[in-house]
């Protein structure tokens, strides 16, 4: 459990963090909260031969308000986000998720910016994020750029960000006033990774619904869209949330793994986003 | 008023809580050297070669070694039927087995050298192929010892009868996979050596520090003076640490070859490859009787997983014969064995070791037998149990067992968790058709404890300042024997617990000692405790009288004031302090060495209740309640007893339903994290119901039996059985541990078919 030697440096500023990386090429990695990177580095499956710590780096942990979008600081930690009030008060679905990342050491070290730079499709955030649409923001020596979430998962533990690039800000709109809300994570222990996981919002009309979202985690290689129960929903009554879930797994490709095959998580996916829908619509 | 059977904290504790704890990791050793092992990274396959020549030369790197550099003999088990033919060699030579066995060592300047150059050692292997099935390997197709011509390591020598089942209404069939689980001890195994002036001192986190002491000795080539062996602190062992591991004696052997101090701590994924795993069990189960609920015949057919290398774990099945009638008065029990090798890690002795694995199959095979006549699984095991007036009891299989009540403990468990209640919550739970179903699972059990042959030795001193010293044969790594013993001493002599001393865990300072497992410590180490207080205090009632010119036998203790008297006249008397020392005086201190040797293994019992909840479209499985009858006899420290059955009855509802080692079709260890590996915590379980029984048994003094081991036989097949019970109104018969969600939602998807 040691990790192979590397070198290491402390960046004061994103600009810094970026400069760094540059210098570093290839190998070099960004270093926030550790709790995905360390123990990769340790059983000695990543081996970055230049360590970037943004750790300390200035101005990247806020939690704000304008313009009806929430801003998230990438060195935002998961604790932050559980316990933020604006959060609770605008978004409570992320203020949620975040609280059953991990347990509360994970909680207090992970940040939100490392959840979603390393794209794991089983992470709690990056599902939730894809599900509220929010947007990254990215710097590189180029300068910012904005990418929607939708663009921003690519692939297994990949996403669009550079090798070159800082995760800057995470920006959530801020959802509907009046929106239902709802998080059903599937674990084994309380401690552990969900095996499926489903994020619902969903915009109530007069007559049922308006609008629903829904995030599916680990029923792919990236976080996913049930976008066939979307659009089941949209204008629809109530009622037709059992229906809608049935097609939940559409268009996700599941992994089987020692916790579940994939039809085991197709049948997950169906259950969990029935379940999520009905407790969105219940705090509607 | 005696001190025993109160709550009485334990007096380890302060310590722990205010420095910490001393483990083998942190015993200084100045310029210690330290071993990585170079582990086989293929389940099956022979050595090519191993190239070491690259790691000797990286920076720090003190040597490299491989089998043929280290001439210490391959390990043989040394127990009843075992074959001694699969001896292990300490570093793979030739073939390896498993992944995670060692094929060479690294001993560098820092850890962190040795994990670099580890890297640099180039093994070529041939792949052969593997085998990880049980009945697989029955039927020696791909053999890991091909010379031998089978891949079984033991056999019990009884064969099955042919009209076991004859005159029987109904005859029921289970398969049942006792599933192999990783012990995971807090601390993971640590060693470290030294040799000066011709003799080697280890420091070993062990349960037993004269048995690491002897095998270091005969792997070595030592005497006896010339090894001496420490146990600090240590974390946990559930009878998995040993310290006779290879690992163990390549770094002993290391530090005698260097002459440099050497020292080796293993990492948490080594841990789970390298450590003996528990239980591993294939078992097929023909229960049989009549529509009236008695139970005529039972048999117990067992295929259990050695791993690649037989050591206690072939042994097991032994254990689970010797408990196959389980707490009932079945006419005809039938039990037949066989131990293979398959290419994983070896099993050993884990919590429980065999009887967990035979009340597993005796209470789920009563439960299908109540669902195939349709009575409630209270009533069938009500009309079968062995009646209170039947001991001592002699089974179908020769087990004797001492003492018991086991219709008392199960109707104080069905009293104490309600049980028409709950029944009743659950019929309307039925009816109502929801998604989450209640489950009530019962288990009536009965184990061994103390079952493995051997006394314990314990010395108690009386010093001139009229404290007390105990050296005590078994080594705690947890259990409070600390607190216990003390106790005992206190309450024969009337000495203060806090003058009392205890010296533990220590080949130099503890002249002999068997150890701490099979819940044998307190009717073994405890009575020898006990016995060496009484021989004490009847010298001392001698050098009173002698020096008041009265009876001995009207010598009394007053424990209020720590001092000896003539009964009915206090102010007749000496303090221990004064008797010590005209003891010392006379040259004969105040001092008993006692060999206590056992008249025979006792019989704890108990019944356990779970209810769980089971989400049906999810496979969910959420524990609700588990109230716990168990009886270990008489009960000397209510805490610490029930600290035991905390422990043990949460390992045992992780085996049922969380926990269990994996592997990949070709022998790939995939839970060697604990992000893999499903290690219960806090969050899963409830809070406990322990419910008091006290039944002592005649066969020692104090009526004590072993409480170690109680809670994780009780409690894996109550909670397993009320799994099943949840789903048993939508069919389902059978649900193998651990229930995952998968396996309920699949064996609920397949009873619907
Ligand atoms: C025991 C345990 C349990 C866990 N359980 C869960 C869980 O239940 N749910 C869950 O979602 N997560 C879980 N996690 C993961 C946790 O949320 C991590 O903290 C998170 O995934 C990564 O955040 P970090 O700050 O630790 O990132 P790091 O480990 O520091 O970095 C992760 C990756 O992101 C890159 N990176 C980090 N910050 C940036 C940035 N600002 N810009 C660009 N790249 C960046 C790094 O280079 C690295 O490649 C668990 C982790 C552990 C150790």
């Amino acid at each position: 459990m040691i990790p192979a030697a590397f070198e290491y440096r402390r960046a004061a500023s994103v600009d810094e963090a970026v400069a760094l990386l540059a210098e570093g090429g290839e190998d070099a990695k960004l270093l926030a909260g550790g709790h995905s990177l360390l123990p990769l580095m340790k059983l000695r499956l990543a081996r970055p031969s230049l360590l970037v710590d943004i750790d300390r780096a200035a101005g990247m942990r806020h939690i704000d308000e304008r313009d009806g979008t929430l801003a998230i600081g990438a060195l935002a930690r998961h604790q932050d986000l559980a316990t933020s009030d604006l959060l609770r008060a605008r978004c409570p679905l992320l203020a949620h998720a975040a609280s059953l990342v991990g347990d509360p050491q994970v909680r207090h070290r992970g940040t939100a910016g490392g959840s979603v730079a390393h794209a794991d499709p089983a992470s709690d955030l990056c599902a939730v994020l894809r599900c509220l649409d929010a947007r990254m923001v990215v710097q590189g020596p180029a300068g910012r750029r904005t990418v929607a979430a939708a663009d921003f998962f690519v692939g297994f533990l990949e996403s669009a960000l550079g090798a070159d690039e800082v995760l800057v800000e995470i920006l959530v709109p801020v959802p509907a006033a009046g929106h239902g809300w709802s998080y059903q994570k599937f674990t084994r222990r309380a401690i552990d990774w969900a095996i499926v996981g489903v994020a619902a919002v969903v915009e109530p009309s007069p007559e049922g619904i308006a609008r629903a979202a829904v995030g599916l985690v680990n029923m792919g290689p990236t976080p996913l869209r049930a976008a066939a129960v979307e659009a089941a929903l949209r204008g629809a009554p109530r009622t037709a949330v059992a229906a809608a879930a049935a097609s939940a797994p559409e268009g996700t490709e599941p992994a089987a793994d020692i916790h579940a095959d994939a039809e085991f998580r197709a049948q997950l996916a169906t259950v969990l986003t029935r379940r999520a829908l009905e407790e969105a619509l219940s705090r509607c | 008023m005696s001190i025993l059977g109160t709550r009485v904290l334990r007096t380890e504790d302060p310590r722990f809580l205010t420095q910490g704890g001393r483990y083998v990791d942190d015993v200084p050793l100045e310029g210690a050297l330290h071993v990585v092992f170079v582990r086989s990274a293929v389940a099956h396959a022979r050595l090519l070669s191993v190239d070491v020549e690259e790691a000797r030369r990286a920076p720090g790197v003190v040597t490299v070694v491989t089998a043929a550099d280290v001439d210490v003999p391959a390990q043989a088990p040394e127990l009843p039927m075992v074959t001694t033919e699969m001896a292990r060699p300490v570093l793979a030579a030739g073939t390896v087995r498993f992944v995670g066995e060692p094929v060479a060592a690294v001993v560098a300047e820092s850890v962190a050298a040795a994990v670099d150059a580890a890297e640099l050692v180039a093994v070529d292997y041939d792949p052969l192929p593997v085998v990880l099935d049980l009945e697989e390997s029955a039927r020696d197709e791909v053999l890991l010892f091909p010379e031998l011509g089978t891949n079984v390591a033991m056999r019990l020598p009884f064969p099955p009868s042919e009209d076991l089942f004859d005159g029987c209404e109904v005859v029921v069939r289970g398969r049942f996979r006792n599933q192999r689980v990783a012990p995971g001890p807090m601390e993971p195994r640590a060693t470290a050596a030294r040799w000066s002036d011709g003799r080697l001192t280890v420091w070993s986190s062990t349960q037993q520090p004269h048995g690491t002491a002897a095998g270091m000795r005969e792997a070595l080539g030592l005497s006896a003076e010339q090894v001496r062996v420490i146990a600090p602190d240590v974390g946990g062992g559930f009878g998995a640490k040993d310290g006779k591991y290879p690992e163990d004696l390549v770094v002993a052997w290391l530090a005698r070859r260097l002459e440099r101090p050497v020292r080796w701590r293993e990492t948490r994924s080594e841990n789970l490859v390298g450590m003996g795993h528990g239980r591993g069990q294939l078992q097929e189960v023909r229960v049989g009787g009549s529509r009236d609920g008695r139970i005529a015949a039972l048999r117990i057919d067992v295929l259990q997983d050695c791993g690649a290398y037989p050591s206690l774990g072939a042994f097991l099945p032994f254990l689970t014969r010797i408990m196959a009638a389980g707490v009932y008065a079945i006419p005809r029990v039938e039990c037949t064995a066989r131990s293979v090798v398959t290419n994983t890690t070896s099993t050993t002795a884990y919590r429980g070791a065999g009887r967990p694995e035979a009340a597993a199959a005796v209470e789920r095979a009563v439960d299908l037998f109540a669902t195939e006549i349709g009575m409630d699984p209270a009533e069938v095991r009500r009309v079968n149990l062995v009646p209170r007036d039947a001991f001592p009891y002699t089974t179908p299989v020769g087990t004797v067992y001492d003492s018991g009540d086991y219709p008392g403990a199960l109707e104080r468990l069905l009293e104490a968790a309600d049980y028409a209640g709950l029944r009743a919550e659950q019929a309307r739970r039925r009816e109502g058709g929801g998604a989450r179903q209640l489950g009530i699972g019962l288990s009536v059990y009965v184990e061994i404890t103390n079952g493995v042959p051997g006394g314990e030795y314990a010395g108690l001193e009386v010093r001139v300042d009229g404290s007390a010293v105990v050296r005590s044969g078994t080594s705690p790594h947890g259990q409070g024997h600390a607190t216990a013993w003390a106790m005992l001493a206190s309450d024969r002599l009337g000495i203060p617990m806090e003058r009392i001393e205890m010296v533990f865990n220590d080949t130099d300072l503890v002249r002999s000692g068997v150890g701490t497992f099979g819940s044998r410590s307190l009717q073994v180490g405890g009575m020898a405790v006990d016995q060496a207080a009484v021989v004490v205090l009847d010298r001392a009632r001698r050098l009173l009288a002698e020096l008041l010119e009265a009876d001995p036998a009207d010598v009394v203790v007053d424990a209020s004031t720590g001092r000896l008297h003539v009964a009915g006249s206090p102010a007749a008397g000496r303090s221990w302090a004064e008797l010590a020392a005209f003891a010392a005086e006379r040259g004969e201190p105040l001092a008993a060495d006692v060999d206590f040797q056992p008249q025979g293994a006792t019989f704890p019992f108990g019944a356990h209740l779970a209810l769980v909840e089971v989400d049906t479209e999810t496979g969910a499985v959420v524990l609700r309640r588990l109230v716990a009858v168990d009886d270990a006899g008489r009960i000397v420290n209510p805490l610490l007893a029930e600290g035991q059955r905390h422990g043990g009855i949460a390992q045992g509802a992780a085996q049922a339903l969380l926990e269990e080692v994996l592997y990949d079709a070709d022998g790939n260890p995939v839970t060697s994290t604990f992000a893999d590996y499903g290690m219960i915590t806090a969050a899963e379980l409830p809070s406990f119901e322990l419910v008091p029984m006290e039944t002592p048994t005649p066969l020692n003094e104090l009526g004590v039996k072993g409480i170690g081991e109680s809670g994780t036989i009780g409690a894996g097949p109550a909670v397993q059985n009320a799994v099943v019970d949840a789903l048993a109104h939508l069919g389902v018969r059978h649900v193998d541990m651990p229930a995952t969600p998968q396996r309920v939602w699949t064996a609920l998807r397949e009873a619907r078919r």
